[in-house]
């Protein structure tokens, strides 16, 4: 909302304070300062002058004059001026030398076309009034010459820009302001709609509420012989401007301007074009209606309508049509000050992408009363301006809404705040924003059904919420909320109005004392030290977008039959590339490491935490929402919950190029699918997990490099190099490995046991053991450990060897056991027959044959 | 003893032999040039073939009254030359060290990068210090799905089936506008989780990733990090909220900061505020006419840092908590907001695009 201090200073005698000390007050009391706009404030030394004679000069591309202007001076200036739309006689705004005009612009003497030219004959755009102007302003005949012109039209001005919150609509207009400022600098408030319109004398139109839901109040009047060609006066003109409306013709100018100023949208039919009753209603099935933009609008049957014997002719409250518009013929007009439902015209606006200033208006509530009152103030603009003359009449349709009553008692805003209010403090500080305050609980004998009108903007109450809403205690003030402010309904909105004209800056700061918590949870900790373990480790943290295409699962050589291809789709994705929500964290880490790698860095290692989304092939399609007047049982939150997707936590990581770099040491080590499995090692580990690994085959990684990683039984996700043709389809550095594992699996073991630590000497026996190369280290170690019994301390591979002198199609594993026992030293023969055991069910399980042996 | 005793043979008893032979012996311990030479020396002047030694063995011989002289002389002798070469050895062995410890310098300077660098997302770890400020204080740490029902992250809110929020132009729709699900737009609904899950009273902390459909640009990013903080018990009101907010704006900031409550409105509170910041470059300078203007406030001179205020009653009766015996307060902050002010974070795109130049400076901590 802009609102120019001129206008403001109308309403409200503020003292001499700066425009900033006004939004200062005013963003204390929650109409924040975006921004403070200054005008005029440049501009000197123009005055008033008249056009005395004009010499038409030739021989240049474009018409020239040369004039003589009166500025009350001893004689007439010389000016030279490129406008045409003058003539002799005619009163004009001079820049004389030495003026400056807005952006700074300096006028001086100077010689031009071969004549003197002392000042410049000044349009409204070079005054800083319009945006463009198509000539020179022509003043009133009567202004007395060399009058300065900045104080004669009141250029000068500070405009503050407001944030209105969507809770104010009474802020969307001058008055509410004023009422705010004079609140804030506790000075008279004078009510802009405090105007009583003269007795009416029948109807100005037929008119009727045919949906009492859509419309409970429906106000028309009428002014005839306007005169089509009067156009809005100068200052109306830059009032508009600066409160950011473009100025259009007197007749829209004068509902603009009594919109600005009372927050009352109104709308101005051409009389002629109306035909019959206006009934206010609902749309019905096919209706169309062409709107002001020349668009011709499909009509939803819920969507609040003006209409007549011909139909539709108005969208209510969001744009008008353009049959019955306003245009330079149109002598007879009806003004249209209404009252529509807040929901209704929110929803319509939004259905069709129409926000206007009237729809911004009643969306946020519009003050219910004032229909009379605006229309009978526009009516009174367009006579006195346009020459036309008000009809007598007045049609008013309305529907009863009972007054919204709230029970609070006086001591409720203290009690919100932590700071005591006296009891007077909380009666006046409502009475000043327009609250009527009864003591004690007043009887409801007046009130209706759920005390709320059908165009509150607040949540429409059942009585047993009301109920629940209530706050006993001593001392009950019944308060009943002025009309324009429909957003007070429950008490602590009450509480809040007391307490931000008390100050929220005197709000006392103290820390509550918390009950002592538990800390961290078993699995928030968990999360913290894989995080960390990672990054130890070497491994970047990235935060993708969790969005991802079909092409990514594609890329990632999924099957059709993937569980990761069971996605949840966004209706309404950023890009229609990526409307899917990731079912694997690999995608946006595999993006993230080619454009590190596409910036310079080939040497890239990046993990991510985060969670996947894995809709449940018989989910509900839709989540219920749920009432808000009582708590939901079980059952119903389990109806929201089963439609969720499942969003388990994962951890991933990739990388490619040298994991150890190369320098002076010599070679570094390139970045392996062995890499990708130590990784998954290190996350549970740090879960207290040892991880069991198996060989795999899964997408996307190479079918010969792929592990599946267990904790126990379960499996909990894969590791290894990536198949190539994922390389390919990302472009990423070949052998690009990859880890992906559910960190929702790894529940951390609980206290970790302390081991018993034997000082007993360790007996170390190496064998070297040939297998098959299809036999797997891990089925070698394991069946070691179980062979060599409870006396094995460690195993450890320490070499790895296939060639000639082990036979083709196999492989030589080296290990180094080592033994100990808690209570003695060991024998020789002790750990000999254990590392023979140890060999022997190797050798039973794999086939491993002891090397040399 | 030396099985080849043959007192015959040495006449060092004499007070001039002993006198010489230690002599000699001092002379060739001077003379060793290192550790070899010297090690021969002892061998020769004090090893069991030595005079001195074979004098020694001499002394038993000798007639018992002269024993005792023989015996002092010699063995004065014995210790001279002893301390000599011990004396010898250490001189030699400090120069022998301080050799090949010179020989053995290496620089120092060369670089040792050999493994990887990593470092943790700045959000990341700012959402843990956040939580670590609030778990200092006695809450836990709450959370919720990102894709959540619409009751939890709008109704249960208070936010009205048409509140403008509710729109595809600012949330993100799954499956259907009518689904009933979205991509959560705030970290809220983890509020009315927390009352409908927890014994009362509760006070929880809840960073976590949220979403709206804004286009990415150097303020803005469609999935953005929150911090929900909640409080409900009784007896708590606004003095309690601006009590705990200053504390974290100490916390996050440093000891001096300036807060400031405005009114503002959101739903699910009520009274609602808007939490300041004064501006950590101009200090509110840039707010008075005629100063420079500031980018960081936009020359307000406050910064916006988050929402806050009362709980609506209204949300703790969809939460099945009476408002007539409990009252709370609810908070929420923008995290890549608060790096922005905290550590000079200039873009958001930074912060979502992971380039490791970015995360790399911040390491473990932020």
């Amino acid at each position: 909302m802009k609102v120019p201090l001129s206008w403001l200073r109308e309403y409200v005698d503020l003292p001499a304070v700066t425009a900033q000390e006004v939004a200062d007050k005013l963003t204390s009391a929650g109409l924040k300062l975006e921004a403070i706009a200054s005008y005029g404030h440049e501009i000197k030394n123009v005055v008033v002058g008249q056009v005395v004679v004009i010499e038409e000069l030739s021989g240049f591309k474009k018409p020239i004059r040369h004039c003589l202007v009166e500025v009350g001076e001893a004689a007439p200036r010389e000016i030279v001026c490129g406008a045409t739309n003058f003539a002799e006689g005619d009163v004009v705004p001079v820049a004389l030398p030495g003026a400056v005009l807005p952006g700074g612009f300096e006028i001086g003497s100077r010689k031009t076309y071969g004549r003197q030219s002392d000042g410049m004959i000044c349009s409204e755009a070079e005054l800083g009034i319009a945006e463009s102007s198509p000539g020179i302003l022509l003043l009133p005949q009567d202004t007395p010459l060399g009058t300065d012109v900045v104080e004669l039209l009141g250029l000068r001005d500070e405009v503050l820009e407001l944030e209105i919150t969507p809770d104010c609509g009474y802020a969307l207009s001058i008055r509410g302001v004023a009422r705010e400022a004079a609140i804030a600098f506790g000075v008279p408030f004078r009510d802009p709609a405090a105007i009583e319109p003269p007795a009416a004398q029948g109807g100005a139109h037929p008119a009727s509420i045919g949906d009492p839901t859509a419309c409970d109040r429906f106000v028309l009047r009428s002014v005839t012989g306007f005169d089509p060609a009067a156009e809005s006066p100068l200052w109306m003109r830059v009032r508009l401007a600066r409160a950011g409306m473009r100025p259009v013709s007197l007749a829209v100018d004068v509902t603009n301007y009594v919109m600005l100023e009372l927050g009352q949208p109104l709308h101005a039919f051409d009389r002629s074009r109306l035909s019959g009753e206006i009934v206010v209603r609902r749309a019905r099935p096919g209706e169309t209606l062409e709107t002001l933009d020349h668009v011709t609008r499909k009509l939803h049957e819920e969507d609040i309508l003006i209409t007549d014997d011909t139909g539709p002719i108005s969208m209510a409250g969001t744009m008008g049509g353009l049959h019955t518009e306003i245009s330079d013929s149109s002598t007879d007009i009806v003004i249209e000050a209404a009252h529509f439902s807040a929901t209704g015209i929110a929803r319509e606006s939004r259905r069709h992408d129409l926000v206007s200033e009237a729809s911004k208006r009643f969306e946020r509530g519009v003050d219910r009363e004032l229909p009379l009152a605006a229309s009978w103030r526009a009516v009174q603009l367009l006579v006195e301006l346009g020459s036309g003359t008000a009809d007598p009449g007045v049609t008013h349709a309305e529907v009863d809404v009972a007054p919204v009553r709230i029970v609070m008692p006086s001591g409720h805003p203290g009690g919100v705040a932590g700071v005591p209010y006296t009891r007077e403090t909380v009666i006046r500080r409502l009475e000043q924003i327009g609250c009527v305050v009864a003591e004690g609980v007043v009887a409801e004998d007046a009130v209706s059904g759920d005390g709320q009108g059908v165009a509150a903007t607040g949540v429409v109450s059942s009585g047993d919420l009301r109920d629940k809403l209530a706050v006993r205690g001593d001392d009950p003030l019944t308060v009943t909320p002025p009309s324009w402010r429909p957003d007070l309904t429950d008490p602590n909105d009450l509480a809040e109005e007391v307490i931000r004209l008390e100050g929220y800056e005197h709000l006392p700061s103290v820390l509550p004392a918390a009950p002592a918590g538990a800390g961290l949870t078993e699995e928030q900790r968990l999360r913290r030290r894989v995080g960390r373990a990672l990054a130890y480790s070497g491994y970047v943290e990235v935060l993708c977008y969790p969005f991802i295409g079909v092409r990514d699962l594609d890329n990632l050589q999924l099957p059709t039959q993937d569980a990761r291809r069971r996605a949840t789709r966004l209706v309404n994705p950023l890009s229609e590339d990526e409307p899917l929500m990731r079912t694997t964290l690999l995608p946006g880490l595999l993006k993230t490491l080619v454009r590190n790698v596409g910036r310079g860095f080939g040497d890239v290692a990046l993990f991510e935490t985060g969670l996947v989304y894995r809709p449940e092939p018989d989910a509900p399609a839709t989540a219920p929402v749920l009432p808000v007047d009582r708590m939901p049982t079980a059952e119903e939150l389990a109806l929201i919950q089963t439609a969720l997707p499942r969003q388990p936590v994962r951890v991933a990581v990739v990388l490619a190029g040298e994991f150890e770099r190369s320098g002076w040491w010599g070679e570094g080590r390139q970045a392996s699918w062995a890499d990708a499995v130590e990784a998954a090692r290190v996350v549970a580990r740090e879960a207290g997990i040892e991880l069991d690994v198996r060989a795999d085959r899964h997408e996307p990684w190479h079918p010969g490099r792929c592990a599946a990683l267990y904790a126990g039984d379960v499996l909990v996700g894969h590791a290894g190099e990536l198949h190539p043709r994922v390389v390919e389809a990302y472009g990423l550095p070949p052998r690009t490995a990859a880890m992906e594992l559910e960190l929702s699996l790894l529940s951390p073991q609980g206290p970790v046991q302390a081991p018993a630590v034997s000082a007993y000497p360790v007996a170390t026996q190496d064998v070297a053991l040939i297998v098959p190369v299809t036999v797997t280290v891990a089925e070698v170690e394991a069946a070691l450990r179980e062979g060599a019994g409870e006396l094995l301390e460690s195993v450890r591979l320490f070499d790895v060897y296939t060639g000639e002198q082990v036979g083709e199609g196999h492989k030589s594993l080296a290990y180094s056991l080592r033994f100990r026992a808690p209570d003695r030293t060991l024998t020789v023969e002790e750990t000999t027959a254990a590392r023979d055991a140890a060999v022997a069910l190797a050798g039973e399980r794999t086939g491993a044959q002891l090397r040399g042996a | 003893m030396s099985n080849t005793y043959d007192p015959v043979e040495v006449t060092p008893l004499h007070a001039d032999e002993v006198a010489r032979a230690q002599a000699d012996a001092l002379a060739a311990i001077a003379a060793a040039r290192d550790l070899d030479e010297l090690k021969q020396v002892r061998l020769a002047h004090a090893g069991d073939r030595s005079p001195i030694a074979l004098a020694n063995r001499e002394i038993g011989a000798l007639p018992p009254q002269a024993r005792s002289e023989a015996g002092k002389r010699i063995g004065g002798a014995r210790k001279a030359i002893g301390q000599a070469l011990s004396a010898r050895q250490s001189e030699l062995e400090a120069e022998r060290d301080a050799r090949v410890l010179v020989e053995e310098t290496v620089d120092v300077t060369l670089p040792w990068d050999r493994g990887p660098r990593g470092a943790r997302h700045p959000l990341t770890t700012l959402q843990e210090r956040v939580a670590d400020a609030f778990v200092a204080m006695g809450y836990e740490v709450a959370e919720g799905p990102e894709l959540e029902g619409e009751w939890f992250n709008f109704d249960a809110l208070n936010i009205a089936p048409d509140h403008p929020a509710r729109s595809d132009h600012d949330t993100f729709f799954v499956e259907s506008t009518a689904s009933g699900k979205v991509l959560r737009t705030q970290t809220s609904p983890v509020q009315i989780r927390a009352l409908l899950a927890r014994d009362l009273p509760v006070y929880v902390i809840s960073p976590g990733k949220v979403f709206r459909t804004d286009e990415l640009d150097a303020t803005h990013t469609p999935v953005f990090h929150q911090v929900e903080g909640l409080a409900v018990d009784k007896g708590l009101t606004m003095a309690h909220l601006k009590g705990t907010l200053d504390r974290f704006a100490e916390v996050m900031f440093g000891e001096g900061i300036t807060t400031r409550f405005r009114p503002n409105y959101f739903p699910f509170t009520e009274p609602s505020a808007e939490m300041d910041l004064r501006c950590f470059v101009c200090r509110g300078a840039s707010a008075v006419p005629g100063n420079p203007p500031c980018r960081t406030c936009k020359s307000e001179g406050w910064i916006e840092w988050g929402g806050c205020g009362m709980v609506n009653p209204r949300v703790l009766i969809a939460c099945g908590v009476d408002p007539s015996v409990y009252s709370g307060f609810a908070f929420g902050m923008g995290i890549e907001r608060t790096l922005m002010f905290r550590n000079n974070a200039e873009d958001m795109r930074d912060m979502v695009e992971g380039d490791i130049r970015f995360t790399l400076p911040f390491g473990m901590e932020v």
